[in-house]
């Protein structure tokens, strides 16, 4: 059995990052654009990610929050960024669980806080889980497709 | 028809495993029923009624005889022997144990099936027209974009939790025979100064709040195809409701923002995506095109011999014109008289698979009319096969005719239905059987909801039937003038409902007013857009 834990949104369970995490608070994405020093804000579903465009280069930290798994704005907001070249810590947090990592991590996220602390064996199982991707996204992995017509030497 | 190669494989097998390590961690308790239910839905699993239900994935509703053998073997092996063929072009089998799914889900994998997306809200299996590779009046066989659209839509990383479910078709013909424009997004192929593209017709849909998707890009190059349907599904994914269930479809969302400000946001997004690298390679749909090449027709008879009634009346009724005039298209009804609409026992579907094997290059199709197609069937030997089909039970000739019904399965197995709509279904079919009426009214679409989810397409039926619960009784609303065709439009509610009684009763005044007001060849349908609703309604209530 899993104990829960009850971890804080800001325990970082699992991250793909190198560089020392940012431990600091983050604000609200009006906060941000309106504050010319913030450099870690958190995205709620509503939020457009657009709006912290002309800021990425400050930011090191981006918290996208999922209040619910089921509500799937999150993985647009985290590929916006991505797509737009945003470098810095992607990090998921609120209700993640162990079937959502694999596609959240395809859509840049690389930092993982789930409200309930996972079962590692079964976090790294699921995200491992696609030998081979479908589709194309800023995760830097070869596509089927892309295989298939020799792109993968 | 499409092969899987490793990769595609591998990809089912992957999510065999991965379903099999969710029921594991269900039963475990480390996931709770909340949490598991968007999993077990996006592999097909309902909780109904009775028993769970399991949706297998039949794309673009083509498949050949192992896989429809396969299906029959399920069918008798976890289920009752029998299955129901879906408006998706899927199936169903309607009593299966959960402990079973995982050992059912790697039985179909081993014949390149699955049950992946056929629930949840997530994009749903790709639907097409049921004649694809063989009409004769298409522009290209539509399946190889279907199939490209498979792909990018299976296990899609940023589309898995949209707001609400997502249906996508293609169609490559002017003749819409597969509902193109009630999906989320219809596309269809089409040429344009010798260059083919595609249109994209976007926010269609049936449920609650019926509408006909617009045409928001007549002419999307090939190269783009998959970007613009990203961008599309991005907007929506973004912005579509979700405070609302019954709202959260992009029909509502295209209807709130208006068509011409969802299209800016799809192009803005659209502009912004054809840098990020989401098109696959060019090359990968020359490779799916083969799959879907013509088999080797030889030349042979372009008749029949006539002198057999009931055999004329089958080929009048169930054959559809092929591209090689050696060869028409068949169709098998689902639809006997006074039976489950759509619903075909193991023997039968071995019978079919057979009988694709034999005389169809192994090949079949299943029609979202829940009817099935031998799509390339030599002239000269539809005797032989209607013979046989005859023999099984699956001869009916009557597609397209009143007893030709969609039905939902309503009551007797939904949780979700109000009412039942397989007895109306079969009472009304043996009605119009014993009065020797159907073949006099042509062609009529009858289409039956059990609720306002309108699964059995009610509003597109030339007459339509919603059954409703008022204060605990079964009472059905009566529609007319729908068409899911070409000339696509939504059906009008004739006035106050009917019992059950009442409303076989109402079918038969309204196709009387039909019989007694038609002039020439009109249908059912023209008849009622030529005089209106009030010859119908005078002669319900007055």
């Amino acid at each position: 059995m899993t104990e829960n834990l009850g971890t804080s949104p800001d325990e970082v369970q699992f991250r793909f990052r190198d560089d020392e995490t940012v431990d600091h608070g983050t604000v609200t994405v009006d906060a941000c654009c309106d504050q010319t020093n913030a450099t870690a804000v958190r995205i709620e579903p509503g939020d457009d990610a657009r709006e912290l465009l002309p800021f990425l280069d400050r930011l090191a930290l981006v918290e996208v929050n999922f209040p619910s798994f089921a509500d799937g704005r999150g993985y647009s907001a985290a590929r916006i960024l991505r797509e737009a070249g945003y470098t810095g810590e992607l990090r998921a947090v609120g209700d993640v669980l162990i079937d959502q990592l694999s596609h959240m991590r395809r859509c840049g996220f690389d930092a993982f806080a789930p409200d309930v602390r996972l079962d590692e064996k079964d976090a790294q199982r699921a995200f491992a889980t696609w030998d081979n991707v479908y589709q194309a996204t800023t995760d830097g992995r070869k596509t089927i497709q892309e295989r298939r017509h020799g792109a993968d030497q | 028809m499409y092969k899987y190669d490793n990769y595609d494989q591998q990809m089912v097998d992957a999510r065999v495993e991965e379903f099999r390590d969710q029921a594991r961690r269900r039963l475990e308790g480390k996931l709770t029923e909340d949490q598991f239910k968007p999993l077990r839905l996006m592999n097909g699993l309902y909780l109904q009624l009775h028993a769970y239900m399991l949706r297998v994935a039949i794309p673009y509703g083509t498949l050949n005889g192992e896989q429809m053998t396969a299906l029959a073997n399920i069918a008798d092996k976890y289920d009752r022997g029998y299955g129901h063929f879906t408006t998706r072009q899927n199936l169903q089998y309607n009593w299966i144990k959960l402990e079973d799914a995982a050992d059912i889900l790697a039985d179909l994998a081993k014949v390149e099936m699955h049950a992946i997306q056929t629930s949840g809200n997530c994009i749903r299996n790709i639907s097409s027209d049921h004649f694809a590779g063989a009409a004769q009046d298409e522009l290209v066989d539509p399946r190889p974009y279907a199939e490209l659209l498979r792909q990018w839509s299976s296990f899609h990383p940023e589309f898995t939790y949209l707001p609400r479910k997502f249906k996508i078709c293609v169609i490559a013909s002017e003749k819409d025979r597969a509902a193109m424009r009630l999906h989320d997004i219809g596309i269809q192929i089409v040429q344009q100064d010798g260059e083919i593209g595609a249109r994209f017709f976007v926010g269609g849909g049936m449920g609650r709040t019926p509408m006909i998707a617009p045409m928001i890009r007549d002419f999307v190059p090939l190269d783009q195809l998959i970007t613009y349907a990203e961008a599309c599904l991005r907007v929506y994914n973004r912005y579509g409701r979700r405070d609302n269930k019954y709202k959260a479809r992009i029909k509502i969302l295209v209807h709130e923002l208006g068509k011409d400000e969802y299209t800016r946001q799809v192009e803005e997004e659209f502009a912004h995506m054809l840098d990020q690298g989401v098109e696959p390679p060019r090359e990968e749909l020359e490779r799916l095109k083969p799959f879907f090449a013509d088999p080797t027709f030889e030349d042979g008879a372009k008749t029949v011999d006539r002198s057999d009634p009931d055999f004329a009346l089958w080929v009048d009724r169930n054959t559809h014109r092929h591209k090689n005039d050696a060869y028409v298209s068949a169709v098998i009804s689902l639809k006997p008289v006074a039976g489950i609409p759509g619903d075909a026992t193991g023997d039968q579907m071995r019978v079919m698979a057979n009988l694709a094997q034999q005389y169809s290059f192994d090949e079949l199709r299943i029609m979202h009319t829940q009817n099935v197609v031998l799509p390339h069937v030599k002239i000269a030997d539809l005797h032989a096969l209607w013979t046989q089909l005859d023999a099984a039970d699956l001869g009916a000739p009557n597609m397209d005719t009143i007893e030709d019904m969609i039905a939902c399965p309503g009551l007797d197995y939904c949780a979700l239905a109000n009412a039942r709509s397989i007895p109306l279904a079969q009472r009304i079919s043996e009605k119009f059987d014993a009065s020797g009426k159907t073949e006099k009214l042509g062609e009529l679409k009858l289409k039956i909801s059990g609720c306002i989810n309108a699964c059995g397409h009610h509003h597109a039926g030339h007459i339509g039937i919603l059954g409703v619960d008022k204060k605990g009784v079964e009472n059905y609303q009566l529609s007319l003038g729908g068409s899911e065709a070409e000339d696509v439009s939504l059906a009008k509610i004739t006035g106050p409902g009917f019992t059950e009684d009442g409303v076989i009763e109402a079918v038969e005044t309204v196709t009387d007013v039909y019989l007694a007001q038609k002039q020439g060849e009109e249908r059912f349908l023209d008849t009622y857009r030529r005089i209106g609703m009030a010859p119908f309604k005078e002669a319900l209530y007055d």
